[in-house]
């Protein structure tokens, strides 16, 4: 099976099993059994290329110009991982089957699992370091949701919280030591790093690359000192625990320490942390396990032990440590997996987990009794079980491995470590299924169906096969740690035999099962003085790292993001003009290549009465309808400064802008107060002004400089000047571009603006549907009303003009190609006509005269714009290809047709429409409950609700 | 000429400013539209200025505006006032629900302290 379909496959089947939830708990686990099953057999069809020593590789290159491609390679090391996660993964699913209740969302678990399962997959296939990364951040966010599966348990969420903390920060770190890897090798492939060993420890930046990767390893592998969030990701429910935290997960550290042994390993650096950090994790392990009393603490801890041999092997960078942490791994995780298996069975049956609470289970179950104790035996390392196979191969190593100059160092510290770890393992088998049975259990216990018990078993059974007959797992652990040591050592020749004759390793493994039996006999006293000594307590210690960070970000963040708009518009702008600034002083400015065009009385008068109205906006803005008509000013200088300056286009879409926005803001202003009180400090308005005249400084400087310099390059628009008439069809080069060079941007433009006119609409509907809907209908006006609401001139005089405007807005639409004019610019011209009903005749005469609706029109004119543009793929052209000709139908004269005409169709009817659904939205705001709408026009309203009695009287005078 | 139009930008933008750091809407919001007029006359000046030469294409002509800042400060426009349209809707949103038309938020009298805590 490609691997491609193989990493695929649990990503895509995670889709299943939330599909499946309604079908029933066994069809849920069912479809993902499946999945498991075909990525599982998948691997197996490979097994034949691996085994004969070929890497199989998949590759698709993603974006190449980062580095980054999707590569994926199958080798042994990868295929004994990928044998592990998705093997063991279907044992799990069996078990979580029985092992979930009836209230627990399988579904949702199962999803998870299979997402976690396929970024598993991933991390062990990838071939490329960063897609390594992307894999190894999911697994990170896919252990957090199983961690916190539970969501009801407080437990749960902090246990998930605290991992993704610690493993997230570490995959940081890893992103890091990879980046500065993958710079030193010149590439991001693993294939190409693996072959740069003399390189890559040659380089200055090695000991940097190597800590952060370590660490990203460490935490993922919860070496010390980051083992503290393992034991409380135990609240997850035991499948997981099994799962991730015995044989996969903590494994892909691991993992990725033996697939960058080859560069990374063999160094004084390499061997002191990473031998270090092992030997320190496993003995630290190994003692608190023995005095925890919850059994997954206890096999968390043991967990956490077991780690740290591996870890302690791989640190002592010879041929034989890899050999033995290969099989460990292998051995680790099916005694491992059985025992957390047991452990949940236990308490799913008893409802406990408390060692204390338990004992003489031998009885009662006796089946789990066999699992539980045959996988533990194996854990403390007694012979004909596997266990004992790679434990004696630890304690071989370690006699060899001197740390500090001191040749007893290691092997005296492995002993302690195998001491403690046989003595948790008795104290395992003794206090929960030794002894009398009692009669205070919470529930009452018996050996669950096998459904529960069969997972476990098929495990020990391997325990038990490897463990006698050695040479069964010999071939494929020499076949992985060939892949391991990738050509840079030599695979060991010695043989895995249960007896090697009287070694050292021999004397150390019965002195550690010696003095765990010992040990467990004065565990009582033992216990009295741990916990007497005083210990520090990993999860407060991490919780007042993290409230200290917290607080720390909320002292920098909080005074800048408090929540006030003007001030973050204060920070950006002198955000803006300090880079500005900075760009300015730094920079060059060449010399001016234009001449100064003199300038004559017109354009200084409209300068002057820009200046005039922009300065009484400022200081007059208190007076909100004055500063509007203000602004209405500077918007028809702007427009005249268009005409001006040669843009004849600019100018009539400006002028009728500006007469919609007006109306709108008029509309707005009806409800709004009229003034603006004075509530800033003289201080503040001061400040305001100097960053506003900072910022006119810098626009007005940055614009001078340019206007007296010519482009850099010639501009594009000498092509659309070029092209305009003979490729587009049309004299008006700016229509042109429009509707044509950049059809497709306008297209883009015309849907934003139906997508602002819909978004007015719904917060018109929302307001109107809320509590606000009944303050608005009984709004009392804060001004006197008029009396002739529709004044019978007007009414008469904007039906005249109708018809006019029409035909205007018609003709400046048809010529808009070829003469000033267009879609966007007729457009506004009818919606002004259309708005002038709505004022002169009343809201709802005009809407009762309406016939399509203004939401209809909006998707009318994208509609058409986008048919005009997928029209041209019948002739196998673009997107949005124009084409025209022209014709002549007597008597008028010849006139062009062209497609950019229907494009521009299709931008009228949405501006119309946009503009329409805006204003009407606006409108409707403003009908009040004690008015009846009237449907006659021209009419007089005698009531003339005056609020304050003093205008009503100054009224009548 | 040019003094003119990059003086009348930079009055336009000190004036979008100063409003834009008002503590009501309805400044804040006719600051936006002068910042609007600043940001497409500066787009447009980016064609530098050229007087009498539309870009309306003659047969005995050579000289035009240049079209492109036309064209996209044309879409410009447009947008801006659909723009406009939307942040009137919001602010007017926000004074029929509360009464209050300020840009930010208003200390609350009993909770200003536990706010960011947790």
């Amino acid at each position: 099976m490609s691997l491609f379909i193989l990493v695929a496959l649990p990503f895509l089947g995670a889709l299943l099993p939330g599909i499946m939830n309604s079908a029933g708990r066994a069809a849920c686990a069912g479809v993902t059994f499946t999945v498991s099953l075909l990525a599982f057999l998948g691997l197996l069809t490979n097994l034949p290329a691996v085994w004969a020593g070929e890497v199989v590789t998949a590759r698709i290159d993603w974006l190449p110009e980062l580095g980054l491609n999707f590569t994926l390679m199958l080798d042994g090391l990868g295929f004994f991982f990928a044998l592990l996660i998705l093997g063991i993964g279907l044992l799990i699913i069996a078990y979580a089957r029985h092992y979930l209740s009836r209230d627990d969302n399988m579904g949702e678990f199962f999803t998870y699992l299979l997402l976690f399962q396929g970024a598993m997959v991933g991390i062990v296939l990838s071939d490329n370091i960063l897609l390594l990364l992307v894999f190894w951040e999911l697994t990170s966010l896919s252990s957090f949701l199983l961690i916190g599966y539970w969501k009801h348990l407080p437990e749960g969420r902090q246990g998930a919280r605290m991992a993704l903390t610690v493993t997230g920060m570490g995959g940081l770190a890893m992103i890091g030591g990879m980046l500065i890897l993958g710079q030193i090798a010149g590439s991001y492939d693993l294939s190409v790093i693996l072959q740069n060993r003399e390189l890559i420890q040659a380089d200055p930046l090695y000991l940097p690359a190597l800590i952060l990767i370590l660490i990203g390893c460490f935490t993922k592998s919860a070496q010390f000192p980051f083992h503290f969030w393992l034991p409380h990701a135990m609240a997850a429910p035991t499948p997981v625990s099994a799962y991730l935290h015995s044989a996969t997960m903590v494994k892909a550290g691991i993992f990725l320490m033996a697939r960058m042994w080859p560069v990374l390993s063999g160094t004084p650096e390499w061997f002191m942390i990473v031998t270090t950090a092992g030997l320190v994790t496993m003995v630290l392990g190994a003692v608190i396990a023995l005095f925890k009393h919850d059994l997954k603490a206890l096999l968390a801890f043991s967990t956490v032990s077991h780690l740290g041999l591996i870890t302690m092997l791989l640190g002592t960078g010879t041929a034989f440590g890899a050999m033995a942490a290969m099989f460990h791994i292998l051995n680790h995780a099916t005694f491992k997996a059985a025992l957390f298996m047991s452990a949940g069975i236990i308490d799913h049956e008893t409802h406990t987990r408390d060692i204390r609470r338990l004992g003489g289970l031998r009885v009662l179950m006796p089946v789990t009794f066999v699992v539980a104790t045959l996988a533990a035996l194996s854990m403390a390392g007694i012979p004909l079980l596997n266990g004992f196979l790679s434990k004696e191969m630890m304690l071989e190593e370690a006699t060899h491995t001197t740390l500090f100059g001191m040749p007893l160092l290691v092997p005296v510290l492995a002993t302690i470590g195998s001491l403690f770890s046989a003595a948790y393992c008795f104290r395992l088998i003794g206090h929960v299924f030794l002894g009398p049975v009692r009669d205070d259990y919470p529930a009452k216990p018996h050996d669950p169906g096998p459904g529960l018990w069969l997972p476990p078993a098929i495990l020990v059974v391997l325990v038990v096969v490897i463990g006698v007959a050695p040479f069964v797992a010999e071939p494929f652990v020499k076949m992985v740690t060939a892949s391991v040591l990738g050509g840079e050592a030599e695979v060991p020749k010695a043989y895995f035999k249960i007896w090697h004759g009287l070694v050292p390793a021999l004397f150390m493994s019965i002195a550690a099962v010696v003095g765990g039996l010992l040990l467990l006999a004065v565990f009582n006293p033992a216990l009295r003085f741990w916990d007497a000594a005083p210990r520090p307590e990993a999860k407060a210690i991490f919780e007042s790292i993290v409230e200290a960070v917290a607080r720390l970000a909320q002292a920098l963040i909080l005074p800048l993001h408090n929540g006030a708009f003007s001030r973050y518009a204060a920070i950006g702008a002198v955000a803006i003009v300090a880079a500005g600034f900075h760009a300015w002083s730094t920079g060059t400015v060449g010399a001016p290549t234009r001449e100064l065009q003199p300038a004559g009385p017109v354009p200084i008068a409209g300068w002057l009465m820009l200046v005039a109205a922009t300065g009484g906006m400022v200081l007059m803005h208190r007076n909100r309808l004055l500063s509007l008509i203000l602004i209405g000013i500077v918007g028809l200088m702007v427009s005249i400064g268009f005409v001006f300056f040669s843009a004849p286009d600019l100018a009539m879409t400006q002028f009728t802008v500006e007469v919609v926005t007006i109306i709108l803001l008029l509309l707005a202003l009806n409800f709004l107060p009229k003034t603006t009180p004075v509530e800033s400090t003289v201080l503040r308005r001061v400040r305001d002004a100097g960053i506003a005249i900072a910022g006119g400084l810098a626009t007005f400087a940055l614009a001078y400089h340019y206007l007296l310099r010519d482009a850099v390059t010639t501009p594009i628009s000498e092509f659309h000047l070029a092209n305009s008439y003979k490729g587009g069809g049309g004299t008006n080069v700016v229509n042109v571009i429009l509707v044509d060079f950049r059809g497709f941007d306008t297209y883009g433009e015309i849907i934003v603006l139906g997508i602002a006119a819909l978004l007015i609409y719904a917060l018109t509907e929302t307001l109107l549907g809320g509590p606000v809907r009944a303050r608005l209908l009984n709004r009392k006006p804060d001004q006197p009303r008029a009396g002739d609401m529709h004044p019978m001139m007007m009414v008469v005089l904007t039906r005249v003009i109708m018809p006019v405007i029409l035909m205007v807005g018609f003709y400046i639409f048809l010529r808009g190609h070829n003469e000033p004019g267009g879609g966007f610019i007729s457009g506004l011209v009818v919606s002004i006509a259309v708005v002038m009903q709505y004022m002169a005749s009343g809201f709802s005469w005009t809407s009762a005269r309406l016939r399509y609706p203004y939401h209809g029109v909006i998707g009318a004119g994208v509609l058409i714009a986008g048919l005009t543009g997928i029209g041209s793929w019948f002739v196998s052209k673009p997107f949005l290809t124009s084409d025209f000709t022209y014709v002549r139908i007597p008597p008028f004269q010849e006139f062009e047709l062209a497609t950019a005409a229907l494009f521009d169709l299709g931008v009228f009817l949405a501006v119309v429409g946009a503009v329409m659904l805006s204003l009407e939205s606006f409108s409707r705001l403003a009908r009040r409950a004690h008015v009846p709408d009237s449907e006659y026009p021209m009419d007089i309203d005698p009531s003339r609700d005056d609020p304050q009695p003093d205008a009503a009287a100054g009224g009548a005078r | 000429m040019e003094l003119l139009v990059a003086s009348a930008i930079g009055i336009l933008t000190a004036g979008g400013l100063y409003l834009l750091l008002r503590l009501r809407t309805f400044p804040v919001i006719l600051g936006i539209s002068l910042l609007t007029y600043a940001v497409n006359v500066f787009l447009f000046a980016s064609g530098r200025l050229t007087t009498a030469a539309p870009p309306i294409l003659r047969d005995d002509i050579s000289l035009y505006a240049d079209p492109l800042p036309q064209a996209l400060v044309l879409t410009a426009i447009v947008i801006s006032f659909g723009m406009t349209a939307v942040v009137v809707m919001i602010g007017l949103g926000a004074f029929l629900g509360s009464d209050d038309d300020h840009v930010d938020d208003q200390p609350a009298p009993d909770e200003d302290k536990a706010e960011g805590t947790s």
